[in-house]
């Protein structure tokens, strides 16, 4: 894991809401090809931490680097980072005037100034990925919620991110549609996609995550490989907290 | 002279009357839209200025009557430009009307998910990008129906430039009533005209926000 390139390096991050601490010291890292996923009870800042990767939420202190490069959020292009890193939502949020086809192309041509058929050609190819190609014309509120986050992972592939960022992607989803966004994820996880999960599903990070990393009050309490975490956590409030959601 | 033959008899002259309500109302429409967007957008904003600006007009406008407003540009400014009846009346209207259609686009534009622009974010669009193609579309469709409202009540409203002597509708009325002596049925047979300005207003509002629901539900067809 060593020699392969950093693709997130972060350091002594920290985010406040007013007063309220909910990143202390973070530090992370993940390498090219690494799926890790943040797993912790609701309030821990794990979706906080993955907003920050983003820049959709600002650190206080800290440093962010991605593929090797530290960002300067009053200096770099934030725009510019964002198309690099695909973020998928809890809540899907596709823009519903939209078509799944439109909602797919919209940044590719008006942020990467694609051709519209070249634009479309990639769509079709992303749509057909997650398994959507049959509903390129349809609005979204016509979808279910796995369709629609799975229109949602293709939008944001469409971008040809080098990172892509999770949050709760399953956690708004009736149980019998959970599968079939699991499933994509994981085809892109063996494609060798880097990925950070924020997720609630314990069987899915044991099973695609190279390292899990366990939040508790704003700290990363213990990372490490899936089988290390779930069957011998060294912490107490590890094996707490696992001991109430497996 | 009885009702029928009162409206038959004064109909031909309220043509341009018919006309000229519909100008000064589409002219104080048009202003009042242009108006809002930029103050609703001032409202959104993040800084305390504008957003301190747009509060201060917002609250002079709605805090004072229309008619008094027609008055300060047209009696009022006439001292230093003097712009017309039909001018002085349609920017009132507009100035006016500003005022609330920049509430009702602020509250569409909020009324967005926030995980909307978040989501155009992510996907690297700026601001500016996000809210032109995300952001407003979504907003706009959700402002048609208090708009239509809002265009209603300035049809309506226009009646007031009567007082500055514009020559459209209620002005009109007042003319006949004073030339026939026939108050009940003059000013009856010019709210036969408002109301029907108004229905026509409202099926067409209708439409468009039907046209506008149809996107959104369904298969879009090529």
């Amino acid at each position: 894991m060593s020699n392969t390139k950093k693709m997130i390096e972060v350091k002594k991050l920290n985010k406040y809401f007013g007063k309220l601490h909910v990143l202390k010291d973070v530090d992370l890292e993940v390498h090219e090809s690494e799926v890790v996923c943040l797993i912790g009870a609701s309030g821990s800042g794990k979706s906080t931490l993955l907003r920050c990767l983003n820049f959709l939420e600002m650190k206080q202190s800290g440093q962010i680097s991605l593929e090797g490069k530290e960002i300067d959020v009053k200096q770099d292009d934030l725009n510019k980072i964002r198309t690099r890193t695909g973020m998928v939502f809890q809540h899907f949020n596709l823009f519903p005037h939209m078509t799944v086809m439109e909602n797919v192309i919209e940044a590719p041509v008006y942020v990467k100034k694609l051709k519209k058929e070249e634009a479309v050609k990639l769509g079709k190819e992303y749509l057909e990925k997650v398994g959507m190609s049959d509903k390129v014309h349809v609005y979204p509120n016509t979808l279910s919620g796995g369709q629609q986050q799975r229109v949602a992972i293709a939008r944001a592939l469409a971008m040809k991110p080098k990172i892509m960022l999770f949050d709760e992607p399953t956690s708004g989803l009736d149980p019998e549609l959970v599968g079939e966004v699991l499933g994509v994820m994981k085809e892109l996880a063996e494609e060798g996609m880097t990925m950070v999960i924020v997720t609630h599903e314990m069987g899915f990070a044991r099973e695609v995550a190279d390292r899990v990393a366990f939040l508790d009050k704003g700290k990363i309490a213990e990372v490490g490989p899936p089988e290390q975490i779930f069957d011998q956590a060294k912490e107490e409030r590890t094996k707490e907290f696992l001991s109430k959601v497996l | 002279m009885s009702f029928w033959e009162l409206f038959t008899e004064t109909l031909p002259g309220y043509y341009d009357a018919i006309f000229a309500t519909i100008q000064i109302t589409l002219l104080g429409i048009v202003i009042g839209v242009i108006i809002g967007l930029i103050f609703a957008f001032m409202k959104v904003s993040k800084y305390k200025i504008l957003i301190f600006i747009a509060d201060l007009y917002i609250n002079i406008i709605r805090g004072t009557p229309l008619v008094v407003q027609i008055f300060v540009l047209y009696f009022g400014l006439v001292q230093f430009i003097d712009l017309g009846r039909f001018l002085s009346g349609g920017i009132a209207l507009g100035v006016h009307n500003g005022a609330y259609i920049a509430e009702i686009f602020r509250g569409s534009i909020q009324s967005v998910d926030r995980g909307q622009s978040e989501a155009a974010r992510s996907l690297g669009m700026n601001y500016t990008l996000s809210m032109r193609r995300i952001v407003l579309p979504q907003a706009l469709r959700r402002a048609i129906p208090p708009l239509g409202n809002q265009f209603i009540i300035a049809l309506k409203d226009s009646s007031l430039v009567a007082f500055i002597g514009f020559q459209e509708l209620f002005n009109r009325a007042q003319r006949i009533q004073s030339s026939t002596g026939m108050a009940m049925e003059s000013y009856v047979i010019v709210g036969i005209y408002y109301l029907v300005l108004v229905l026509i207003l409202t099926f067409i509002v209708n439409r468009v926000e039907r046209y506008l629901a149809r996107s959104e539900r369904g298969v879009k067809h090529e």
